[in-house]
């Protein structure tokens, strides 16, 4: 038996100050998630955490289509039943009408079936965790988008570089 | 296993101190496993945990902190300030549970 209990190092000094930035660069609904799921996973262990979206993850964050990813299969050379590993299905059937109708419905069907929330509830979680997010200029000038037609989670359209200075001694994903 | 004394009771812990036996938690553990992390319990903690024990009891494993905002209703910025920085780890320490294993 120990003299004092042994507790959590909740608040190591170690960890005091590590910030993660990701930067979001695609809009596919199974590119969406791992930026998501790493950022909660980042905040819930009180970690400093930037998105940053540019490029097609713009869709993320814009209000017209971040409830409206898709998943197609086409290019996917990994692509099988799921639960069958074995059973490839080849990639260029996805690009059958319907194909990704289809695997966006059965994809988003299971990650509910896990509990994990769609992208805008996604967001609201991040959002309330504290996270920053931050989207892209040169994407909303593309684009034509402004403040109005992005998530109300998003704190500024903002610079390649001001990212780079807001995020100074982060780690950083590229996804 | 290790074995600890906290408030009197004997609890078996893991290397990192959370209890390993969550029949071993009682109510008047949770203020003394709290202050061992600096905090202190109120009423608003206090169903946090209600809620995290008996979901754990009702589901087997204990819910992250997403499931937790979702079913007690409580905003996650709620949590995150009564249980500051990691508050699914938090949570699950005070209430004498496993740290949550889902991803989300």
């Amino acid at each position: 038996m120990s003299e004092s209990p042994i507790v959590p190092s909740f608040d190591s000094p170690g960890s005091e100050g590590r910030k993660l930035a990701i930067i979001c660069s695609k809009g596919n609904l199974d590119m969406a998630y791992p930026g998501l799921i790493l950022a909660n996973a980042a905040l819930g262990e009180g970690v400093e955490t930037h998105l940053f979206f540019t490029f097609w993850g713009f869709d993320i964050i814009n209000k017209a289509t971040m409830a409206d990813l898709k998943f197609s299969f086409v290019g996917n050379t990994a692509m099988h039943l799921p639960g069958h590993s074995g059973l490839g299905i080849h990639h260029m059937l996805g690009a059958l009408p319907g194909a990704t109708a289809g695997a966006t419905a059965f994809m988003k069907k299971q990650i509910a079936d896990l509990d994990v929330p769609e992208v805008p509830e996604f967001l609201d979680l991040l959002s309330g965790s504290g996270c920053h997010m931050w989207a892209c200029k040169m994407s909303a000038d593309m684009n034509h988008l402004t403040m109005d037609d992005l998530y109300e989670g998003v704190e500024a359209i903002i610079s390649a570089s001001d990212f780079i200075e807001k995020t100074e001694g982060a780690q950083l994903l590229f996804i | 296993m290790p074995t600890t004394t906290i408030a009197g009771h004997e609890v078996e812990v893991n290397d990192e101190g959370f209890l390993t036996k969550p029949e071993q938690w009682t109510e008047d553990l949770a203020p003394e496993l709290a202050k061992l992390i600096g905090l202190e319990l109120t009423e608003d903690h206090w169903s946090l945990i209600r809620f995290l024990r008996s979901d754990f009891a009702a589901q087997g494993e204990t819910a992250t902190l997403r499931r937790v905002s979702a079913q007690s209703g409580t905003p996650v910025k709620q949590i995150f300030a009564l249980f500051p920085a990691k508050p699914a780890k938090k949570l699950a320490y005070v209430s004498g549970l496993p740290k949550p294993k889902g991803c989300v």
